[in-house]
Parts: structure tokens; C-alpha cells; sequence
């Protein structure tokens, strides 16, 4: 195999490193595999079962552009007078592009008092932030809206390493 | 013990609505971070939070990776009468957190 000039493929420093390159690629190939619409809409069916949704009800306050999706503040208010019959009783977060689509679920106790709250949340890259909320009276409502992030909470990784 | 912070009103007027705030220092791993030797960091996250006043809860959430570290929530709670707010973590291995602040009803 050897050629006595060292350019042959075998066992070259050039092919070594090569074969180095090649590996370090494959090893940041298993990355999260992102959420589709698909796995959205089964996270929300998991969380809400196939009753129809309506849109309205929910204001969300969330950052057109959010530099770091590591930490993205998100205030959700939704229209209820949170009267003994009248409230809200549960509101789910949903990022469709994030590996997990379901952020988080809130449900409002007997002491709550305004049906409003905010947190922060991670965004792996630029999606459709859903929050739906679940009525006393068993009703459900959708909000859409969109959020461009610059840094993913994903990408922040390969960058890293 | 993870360490928390709490922002609860001294005081509050029958009726009203006053903004709660909380949070707890936690990394939230959401199992896709590296460490120095490039292996894979396990999931390790707070499951649940609940907040607690006058014999009924408040506010709880069920959190996933998907929640920011060290999470933090502000809401609003329904003055009945004197009493305690308490607060209560979880984390994915049972392990509890509880903090309190005591808020006075006129």
C-alpha cells in the first residue's frame, strides 16, 4: 500500500486527520429532531382531545424578535371575568418547532385572582408560539402568534462546541 | 436546596387582585446540552409548582424542558383573608421545595 512517498491513502497524516474531520461531523450529527405541525397537533390532542377550537379569548405579549430563544418572556391574558362559574381553568403553551412541542400547563386553583400570568420559555428557532385555554364551561380557545428568534436554544449548542 | 425567591404583597385590600411572583434556581436540563466531554447532559428539570393560600391553590403548572432555566412565573392571586401563600417545587425525582410569605387582609 505504501508507495515509499507517503501520498497513498492507507495510513497518510492527511487521511488520518481526514477520518478525524469525518467523525467530529457525524458525532453533532444527532441533534434534536425538530417538532413538525404533525407532532403539534398531536401534543395539543394529547392535552385537549379532539374538541373543536376557537380562536380569540387569549391576548399574548411575546417578542417579535427575540435575540436568544434561551429565554423568551411570554405574558398570557385571557378574556374571563374569573367569577365561581365563569373562569378559566387550564392554559397550555405550545411552541410548534421546539423537540418537545408542549412548553408547559397552567391551571388556575379556586384563589386565583386575574387570568393572567408570565413566564419565560425557550425557543429552539423561529415558530408559531400556541397557547390554548380551557374554560369552566369546557370550551377551548386558540392563539396564535410568531416569534423570530436569532439564536435558538438548540443552536446555542453547536456554536459552543 | 435549591434556592427561591419569592415576591408576595404585605398587604391586600378584600377582593383584590394582587401579582404574585416566583422563582427557583434550577438548570432546567432539557437533555440536549453537552458537557466538557461532550456527553449528552440526562434531563433534569422541576416538574411541578403549586401555589397555595387559604385552604386552595392558586395557581399550578406543569412544567417540561421547554420552560427556561431557573423558572420564574408571576400571577395573581384573589385576596380572601390573612393567611400564608405558600409555595411549593417538585422536582423529577420527588425531591420538594417549599417556600412561604405571610400576606395581611384588611
Amino acid at each position: 500500500m505504501n508507495d515509499g512517498n507517503g501520498t497513498g491513502y492507507g495510513t497518510t497524516r492527511r487521511g488520518v486527520l481526514g477520518l478525524g474531520a469525518g467523525l467530529m461531523l457525524v458525532a453533532l450529527a444527532p441533534l434534536p429532531a425538530f417538532a413538525g405541525d404533525d407532532d403539534t397537533a398531536e401534543a395539543i390532542r394529547r392535552e385537549f382531545g379532539d374538541a373543536p377550537m376557537q380562536e380569540g379569548r387569549i391576548t399574548l405579549k411575546l417578542p417579535a424578535l427575540a435575540e436568544s430563544g434561551n429565554s423568551v418572556p411570554l405574558t398570557v391574558s385571557v378574556d374571563s371575568p374569573m367569577t365561581e362559574n365563569d373562569r378559566v381553568r387550564r392554559v397550555a403553551v405550545f411552541a410548534n418547532r421546539n423537540p418537545r412541542p408542549l412548553v408547559a400547563t397552567m391551571m388556575f386553583g379556586p384563589r386565583s385572582g386575574k387570568p393572567v400570568f408570565n413566564t419565560n420559555m425557550r425557543l429552539s428557532g423561529t415558530q408559531d408560539v400556541i397557547v390554548v385555554a380551557e374554560m369552566a364551561d369546557g370550551s377551548r380557545w386558540k392563539t396564535t402568534k410568531r416569534v423570530m428568534v436569532t439564536v435558538g436554544a438548540c443552536d446555542s449548542l453547536q456554536m459552543r462546541y | 436546596m435549591p434556592n427561591t425567591r419569592i415576591k408576595v404583597p404585605a398587604s391586600a385590600k378584600a377582593g383584590e387582585d394582587v401579582e404574585i411572583r416566583a422563582m427557583i434556581m434550577h438548570p432546567m436540563e432539557n437533555g440536549f446540552n453537552v458537557d466538557s466531554q461532550g456527553t449528552l447532559i440526562p434531563v433534569e428539570i422541576i416538574t411541578d409548582f403549586v401555589c397555595e393560600y387559604d385552604g386552595a391553590e392558586v395557581f399550578r403548572v406543569q412544567l417540561q424542558p421547554g420552560l427556561s432555566a431557573n423558572p420564574y412565573f408571576s400571577f395573581y392571586l384573589r385576596a380572601t383573608k390573612s393567611g400564608t401563600v405558600a409555595f411549593t417545587w417538585t422536582d423529577q425525582d420527588g425531591t420538594v421545595t417549599k417556600a412561604s410569605a405571610p400576606i395581611t387582609v384588611a
